[in-house]
C-alpha cells in the first residue's frame, strides 16, 4: 500500500511540472499588455515603461519562470498587478467561498443520489423506478443555471426567503454567510445529483444480479443487511469515481453559478484575471486547479485501494 | 488541508442553518446600497484607469482640489477660490480651512504640492499623465495658498483638476491608497469583501446616511434580481436596456434616463486605403441609420450624434443633418471613389453596443453595396490591435472621456487622422480660458471632425439608472465616471 501511494505521489510531482511549464507557455504567448489594461488608452509611453518595470515585466521570461517556482516552492505567491495585493491572499479569499460552496453541493447531491439510486433499483421496472428515472431524466437535462435564475426568482425576488445574490463573508456571522450560499450550492448540487442517482441505480443493479449475492440470500442474511454491506459496497467503486470526477466538475463548473449568483468565488477570479491579464494570479490559479484535480484522482485512486483490496496488487 | 477541514464543518452545519430563520436582511434608512457591474481592482483614483476605482471614490472618499458637478461644471473643492494671472499662466488657489484626511493628519498646501508633483513625476503610473503635462512647477506659497505654474497656457486646467486622477492624497498614506484609501471626502473607508461590496462610512454621525455599500455584481440580470428583491437600493448604470421598461411600469422604483460623456463612434482607419479616400468616409457616414442603430441595439435609449461632441454640452453644434442616412448617397459616393465590391473588417470590443450595434451597421453597410467582416475581440485584444497597433479597418468603441475632442489633434492617434487645420484650433483652444471664445473654437473642432468624416458618429450613450422611489439626489448624468453620493438622501 505504502509504495503504491508513494509511486502515486511522484506522477503527481512530475504531472505538476509539466502543468506548470505548460500554464507559463501558453500565458507568455497569450497577446494582451497588461500595463496598458491598468492605464487605459491614455496612458503615456513612459507611464507604462514605468508600469511594466514595476511589474517585473521587463525581465527575461526564463527567470520569471524559475522565480515563480522558485517563489511557489518557499511558500510565496506574487503580487496581483491589478489588486495588488498577495495572490495568496487574493486565493485564500476565494476559496473560502468555493470550497464550501463545491463540498456542500457534493454532499447534498450525494446524500439524494444514493439513496434514491438504490430505491430505483430494488423497484426496478415498478412505478418507483420509473418515476425516479423520469426525475433524474428531467434533472439532468435543466442546466444548472437556469435552476439557478428560477431559485433566485422564486425565494429571493417573490418570497424573500434569501438573498438574490453576493456573499457577505465569513466575519459577517457563520448563518449568514451559509445562508447566502444554500441557492448556489442547491442549484450546483440538483443536476449532479441526478446523474449520480442513475449511476447508483444501473451499479446497484449490476451487482444484485452478481452470485455472491444470491449466496448472500441463500445464507439466509436479511435483505436489508444484503443491500447495504454486500450490494452497496461493491457497487461504490463506479461511484467513487463520478464523485470523484463530480468534485472536480463543481469547482470548474462553479463558474457559471458564481457569475449568476454573484459570488466572489474561484470561479469570478479566473474571469476577472483573464480579462484583466493579471498573469501573476491567472497562472497560481490555474495551477491550483490542476493540483485539485490530480489530487483528487489521487484520492480516488487510493480510495478504490481501500474499497477493493484488489486494486491495491493489480496497481 | 486546513480549508478542506473548515469546508467539511460548514458543510455539516448546513442542516442546522436551514432549520434556523433567515438573517434580518431589512434595509435601515440610514444605509445605501448601489449595484454596480464591475470591481475596482484597487481604489487609488491616481494610479489606474478603471472607471470602476473613481465610481467608488470619487468625491465620496478622495477630493481634489476642484470638483466636476452633475452637469459636468467645474465647482470649488478642496480649493475654495482662484486667481489667474492675465498671461494664463499662473493660476493661485486659496485652500479651504480646517481640513483633515481620514487618519488625522491635516491638511495643507504641501499636500497639494506632493499630489501633483507625485502624479506628474518621472516614474508616475498615473494613468492620465497628460492632464498635467502644461503644469511647469507647483509651490505652496503658504499653508492655506497654492502656486501652480505652467509652461504653456491650459485652458482646461481647472477642469483637469477635478478629475480622479488629480484628487489630493497625503505623503503619510499615499503609498498604502490602493488597499486602505486615505482621502478628505466625507465618507471614509470601511472595508472591502473582495469580489462582493466596498463599505464606505460617514466621517459626520449627523449624516442622513451613515454607510454606503457598493455592491458588485457582473451579470445585469442579477442585478436586477437583488434590486427586486431588496438587496440594493439603485443601480447607478444598467447595462440591459431591454429591462428598464418594466420598472418603468413599477411604482416601487424611478427609472432615470440621463446622458453620459461616452460618444460611440464607427472608427475608421484613416490611413488604410480605401479608408484614405473622404468619399469612402462619407459613403460609409451616409450608409448608417443611426436612430436605427439606437432602436435596435440600445432599445431606443441614446442621442443620435453627428460630430465627437457631447449633446449636453453648451459648446455642442448639432451636426446630426451633415449625412443623414441615404443608401443611394452611399452607394453614388463609393462609385464616384471607383471603389466596386469594398470589403471591410469590423473589429467589436465585448460591451453591447459594440457586439449589438456592429451587426446592425453590418447590415446597413452591405446595403450600400459594401462587405463588412466581423471580428469579435476581447478588451486585451482591441487595445492591442486596434488602438495601439492600429490593425483594423473600422471598429465600434465609445469614448467615454469627458470633452475629449481634443484625441483628433494627437499625432499617432489609432484613427490616424492628421488635420494642422484642427491642430490650429486645439493649439487656440488650450490658450484660452474664456468660456465664451472656447465654446466658438470646440464649435469649430466639431464641424472640421465632421467635414472631413473622420469617423462615423453614431449615438451618445445614456446612463439608465433605477432606484428605489424615496432616493433623492442620485446623478443623472455621468460628466465623469462618478457616483457623487455625497448629495444623496432618502425622503
Amino acid at each position: 500500500m505504502l509504495t503504491y501511494i508513494v509511486r502515486r505521489l511522484m506522477v503527481l510531482l512530475v504531472t505538476l511540472i509539466v502543468a506548470s511549464l505548460a500554464i507559463f507557455v501558453v500565458l507568455e504567448v497569450l497577446p494582451g499588455d497588461p500595463a496598458l489594461l491598468v492605464l487605459g488608452i491614455e496612458a503615456q509611453d513612459d507611464t507604462l515603461a514605468a508600469l511594466r518595470a514595476q511589474m517585473g515585466l521587463d525581465r527575461p521570461a526564463p527567470v520569471r519562470y524559475i522565480e515563480w517556482i522558485g517563489g511557489l516552492a518557499s511558500g510565496t505567491t506574487g503580487i496581483s498587478h491589478t489588486y495588488a495585493v498577495p495572490v495568496s491572499e487574493l486565493i485564500g479569499e476565494r476559496l473560502a467561498v468555493t470550497i464550501p460552496l463545491a463540498l456542500i453541493a457534493l454532499i447534498v447531491s450525494t446524500l439524494i443520489a444514493i439513496p434514491v439510486g438504490m430505491f430505483a433499483a430494488t423497484r426496478r421496472g415498478r412505478t418507483g423506478d420509473y418515476a425516479v428515472m423520469g426525475f433524474s431524466q428531467v434533472g439532468m437535462a435543466i442546466p444548472n443555471f437556469w435552476f439557478a435564475i428560477l431559485s433566485i426568482l422564486i425565494f429571493a425576488v417573490a418570497l424573500g426567503w434569501f438573498p438574490a445574490s453576493g456573499f457577505p463573508g465569513w466575519d459577517t456571522g457563520f448563518a449568514t454567510a451559509l445562508w447566502a450560499l444554500v441557492l448556489p450550492a442547491l442549484s450546483l448540487a440538483l443536476p449532479e445529483a441526478a446523474i449520480l442517482a442513475r449511476v447508483t441505480r444501473t451499479s446497484v443493479l449490476d451487482t444484485l444480479g452478481a452470485d455472491y449475492v444470491r449466496t448472500a440470500h441463500a445464507k439466509g442474511l436479511a435483505p436489508r443487511r444484503v443491500l447495504w454491506g454486500h450490494v452497496l459496497r461493491n457497487a461504490l467503486i463506479p461511484m467513487t469515481t463520478i464523485i470523484g470526477l463530480q468534485f472536480a466538475f463543481l469547482l470548474a463548473g462553479s463558474i457559471v453559478i458564481e457569475a449568476v449568483f454573484a459570488l466572489p468565488g474561484l470561479g469570478r477570479l479566473i474571469f476577472q484575471s483573464v480579462s484583466q491579464r493579471d498573469l501573476v494570479v491567472l497562472r497560481d490559479v490555474v495551477l491550483l486547479l490542476v493540483v485539485f484535480v490530480v489530487v483528487v484522482n489521487f484520492l480516488v485512486d487510493v480510495a478504490y485501494s481501500m474499497i477493493d483490496p484488489r486494486a491495491r496488487r493489480a496497481a | 488541508m486546513k480549508i478542506t477541514m473548515h469546508g467539511a464543518a460548514t458543510a455539516l452545519a448546513l442542516g442546522l442553518a436551514v432549520l434556523a430563520a433567515p438573517p434580518a436582511m431589512a434595509q435601515s434608512k440610514d444605509t445605501l446600497t448601489l449595484g454596480f457591474t464591475l470591481e475596482p481592482p484597487h481604489l487609488d483614483p491616481s494610479a489606474g484607469a478603471a472607471g470602476a476605482i473613481d465610481a467608488t471614490v470619487y468625491a465620496n472618499l478622495f477630493e481634489g482640489l476642484t470638483r466636476i458637478d452633475e452637469n459636468g461644471a467645474v465647482q470649488p473643492q478642496l480649493a475654495t477660490s482662484w486667481t489667474v494671472s492675465d498671461d494664463g499662466l499662473v493660476y493661485t488657489f486659496k485652500l479651504k480651512n480646517g481640513v483633515t484626511f481620514h487618519d488625522g493628519t491635516t491638511f495643507d498646501a504641501d499636500d497639494v504640492v506632493f499630489s501633483l508633483d507625485r502624479a506628474r513625476a518621472e516614474d508616475s503610473v498615473n494613468a492620465q499623465k497628460q492632464l498635467f503635462a502644461a503644469i511647469d512647477k507647483v509651490e505652496a506659497v503658504d499653508p492655506g495658498t497654492v502656486r501652480i505654474t505652467l509652461s504653456r497656457p491650459e485652458g482646461a486646467l481647472l477642469f483637469n483638476l477635478g478629475w480622479g486622477d488629480a484628487v489630493i492624497v497625503a505623503p503619510e498614506s499615499a503609498d498604502n491608497n490602493k488597499v486602505s484609501p486615505i482621502g478628505t471626502g466625507p465618507y471614509k473607508f470601511d472595508r472591502w469583501v473582495k469580489g462582493d461590496r466596498v463599505k464606505l462610512v460617514a466621517v459626520d454621525p449627523a449624516r442622513q446616511i451613515q454607510s454606503v455599500n457598493f455592491r458588485f455584481i457582473p451579470d445585469p440580470s442579477a442585478q436586477i434580481a437583488a434590486l427586486r428583491a431588496g438587496d440594493i437600493d439603485a443601480i447607478t448604470n444598467l447595462n440591459a436596456p431591454e429591462a428598464v421598461i418594466a420598472f418603468q411600469a413599477d411604482p416601487n422604483f424611478e427609472v432615470s434616463i440621463g446622458s453620459t460623456e461616452g460618444e460611440t463612434i464607427l472608427a475608421m482607419n484613416n490611413t488604410r486605403p480605401p479608408l484614405t479616400d473622404i468619399r469612402v468616409r462619407r459613403a460609409i457616414a451616409h450608409a448608417i441609420d443611426r436612430q436605427a442603430i439606437v432602436d435596435g441595439a440600445m432599445f431606443g435609449f441614446g442621442t443620435p450624434i453627428g460630430s465627437h461632441f457631447a449633446p449636453h454640452h453648451p459648446a455642442y453644434v448639432d451636426l446630426v443633418a451633415t449625412y443623414p442616412h441615404d443608401t443611394a448617397k452611399a452607394r453614388a459616393l463609393l462609385a464616384e471613389s471607383g471603389q466596386s465590391d469594398l470589403k471591410l473588417t469590423l473589429k467589436l470590443p465585448p460591451p453591447t453596443y459594440a457586439r449589438r450595434g456592429g451587426e446592425i451597421i453590418a447590415s446597413q453597410l452591405k446595403d450600400a453595396g459594401i462587405a463588412v467582416e466581423i471580428i469579435p475581440v476581447e478588451w486585451a485584444q482591441w487595445l492591442e490591435q486596434v488602438f495601439r497597433g492600429t490593425n483594423y479597418d473600422m471598429t465600434i468603441v465609445s469614448h467615454t472621456e469627458p470633452m475629449d475632442i481634443g484625441i483628433y489633434a494627437r499625432d499617432k492617434y489609432y484613427f490616424n487622422y492628421d488635420s494642422p487645420a484642427l491642430k490650429a484650433v486645439m493649439d487656440k483652444l488650450n490658450a484660452t480660458s474664456d468660456p465664451n471664445t472656447r465654446n466658438a473654437l470646440l464649435g469649430e473642432a466639431q464641424k472640421i471632425v465632421t467635414g472631413d468624416s473622420v469617423n462615423a458618429f453614431m449615438f451618445q450613450l445614456a446612463r439608465l439608472g433605477v432606484w428605489r422611489k424615496g432616493l433623492k439626489g442620485m446623478w443623472r448624468n455621468a460628466p465623469v465616471q462618478a457616483t457623487d453620493v455625497t448629495g444623496v438622501r432618502w425622503e
